[in-house]
């Protein structure tokens, strides 16, 4: 391997870059690998996200508790729902999505990504000598990006998945202390299922939304920081 | 065990070679000239230390050398390649293979073991993984630590991250490495043990060690001492000058 020649003549470039290299799957085992070592900090990351999503998933599968018991067509029910604080026009089978709980949805949902960035960014300068390291020993720039959106995939496919489950099993143990076994049995289960991976597929989104721009600098930091003395 | 690139006949044997290179760094208003004008020439194999106070332009210097920066003017070639021509991935390739480096602070992946350290460079070099492990288990046994390659940076000594260190730098055969005060963060016997360790492997595999230091230990192993001073050499002195005067080199930086 030492006796390698090269040269810089354009006609070698295309060769030379493909001789870097991070296999997808050895991407896949540093990102989760790093994920497991900073466990702590990793789940205080997530953690914003199973908040915002499980707060999402709550709404949504509130309402389809409730567009199922609407669909009973129980006129007891009904009012106990009208009581219970949901907005039910005249003699309509769905519940109203009023525009405050959407307001409120999408605000949980930006101050999630917001910490999420933050969290992200002190991340990334938490491990300017990593990077800087990484890149001395030859990482391009695709290669330490594409570590940090795995690791926020990883983290965003976990957090949004327990926050689905943890908000839909809250909605659904609401249900049935307000309306009775009546919210389970009247349960629209495609819908529901809908209302979860949308709830998981926001989350996962907003994760990858929110380590964009760390990501995109750890990138293009210069491997010369790695060199820096102090800690 | 490592194959020896034996130059064609007629090529000269500079694997470094750096010619008239200046460079300023802008500070606000204030121009800083960092590097007013350096030329050397280091041959394949050779063991070379640049020696300087702080501020002296030695860490600029060696920055150039190692491709992490770009001179205001003049050039840097390695292997006879002008490095400011290369793009991207070029340069990611010569820091893959060509060059190895080694920092004061050893900075060894902290979430990563010794051997996942030292086989990291490989798997960027497209080596498989079944022999990067086994080239990454001989290269921690040839520093000394055969029997912890499966331990984590926070789990080693300060000497033994060192170690890893120069394990991960050897591992894709570089013609040079180049060291950041290698002993900066050591303890003196520790200090020493690193520099012969160095030594030793430089000699095995005729690599160029390029090291920045003002450990005077590292005089003792160098074939030439480079001496930077207000951005210039100031001398440069082989082996044989460097035992006359090496009675008071300690009184001078």
């Amino acid at each position: 391997m030492a006796t390698q020649t090269w040269s810089a003549v354009p006609g070698n470039r295309r060769r030379v870059g493909r001789q870097v290299v991070l296999p997808f799957g050895k991407s896949v085992e540093i990102a989760y690998k790093s994920l497991r070592v900073r466990f702590f900090r990793s789940l205080i990351t997530t953690l914003s996200l199973v908040l915002a999503v499980s707060f999402f998933s709550y709404n949504a599968v509130g309402n389809d508790i409730a567009d199922g018991l609407l669909a009973s067509g129980r006129p007891e029910i009904r009012q106990r729902l009208i009581r219970a604080g949901y907005d039910i026009q005249g003699d309509a089978l769905r519940v109203e999505r009023g525009g405050k709980q959407r307001w409120i949805l999408v605000l949980s949902l930006l101050v999630c990504t917001v910490g999420i960035l933050n969290a992200q960014l002190m991340a990334v300068t938490e491990r300017f000598r990593e990077i800087g390291t990484m890149k001395c020993l030859g990482a391009l720039d695709r290669f330490v990006l594409r570590l940090f959106l795995l690791e926020a995939a990883m983290m965003g496919f976990v957090g949004s998945a327990a926050g689905a489950v943890i908000g839909a099993l809250f909605a659904l143990a609401a249900g049935v202390l307000r309306f009775g076994t009546a919210a389970l049995a009247c349960l629209p289960f495609a819908e529901t299922a809908l209302s979860l991976l949308s709830a998981a597929g926001i989350g996962l989104a907003l994760s990858l939304l929110g380590v964009l721009y760390p990501a995109w600098v750890a990138a293009r930091m210069l491997p010369v920081e790695a060199m820096r003395v102090e800690t | 065990m490592n194959p020896e690139p034996s130059p064609p006949p007629g090529e000269t044997a500079h694997v470094v070679r750096v010619s008239g290179v200046t460079k300023v760094f802008r500070l606000g208003k204030m121009e800083v000239q960092a590097l007013k004008g350096i030329d050397l020439r280091i041959a394949r194999g050779e063991y070379l230390s640049i020696m300087g106070p702080s501020g002296s332009g030695k860490s600029t210097l060696f920055n150039m050398i190692g491709g992490l920066d770009k001179p205001t003017s003049g050039k840097v070639f390695i292997d006879e390649v002008d490095i400011a021509q290369l793009d991207a991935y070029e340069l990611a390739w010569l820091r893959c293979r060509k060059i190895g480096y080694i920092f004061q602070t050893f900075n060894i992946i902290p979430v990563m073991t010794a051997l996942e350290n030292v086989t990291l460079p490989m798997i960027f070099a497209g080596m498989n993984s079944d022999a990067a492990v086994q080239k990454g288990l001989r290269l921690l046994e040839q520093v000394g630590l055969g029997d912890r390659h499966s331990h984590k940076p926070s789990e080693l000594s300060g000497g033994q991250q060192q170690r890893v260190a120069i394990a991960r730098a050897l591992a894709n055969d570089p013609a040079i490495i180049l060291a950041d005060e290698p002993t900066g963060n050591l303890d003196l016997t520790t200090g020493e043990e690193i520099i012969q360790l160095l030594k030793r492997l430089s000699a095995e595999r005729r690599v160029t060690v390029i090291s920045a230091t003002h450990d005077f230990k590292m005089l003792n192993v160098s074939d030439r001492v480079v001496w930077i001073r207000d951005g210039r050499i100031d001398r440069i002195e082989d082996r044989e000058q460097l035992s006359i005067t090496i009675g008071r080199i300690g009184t001078r930086t």
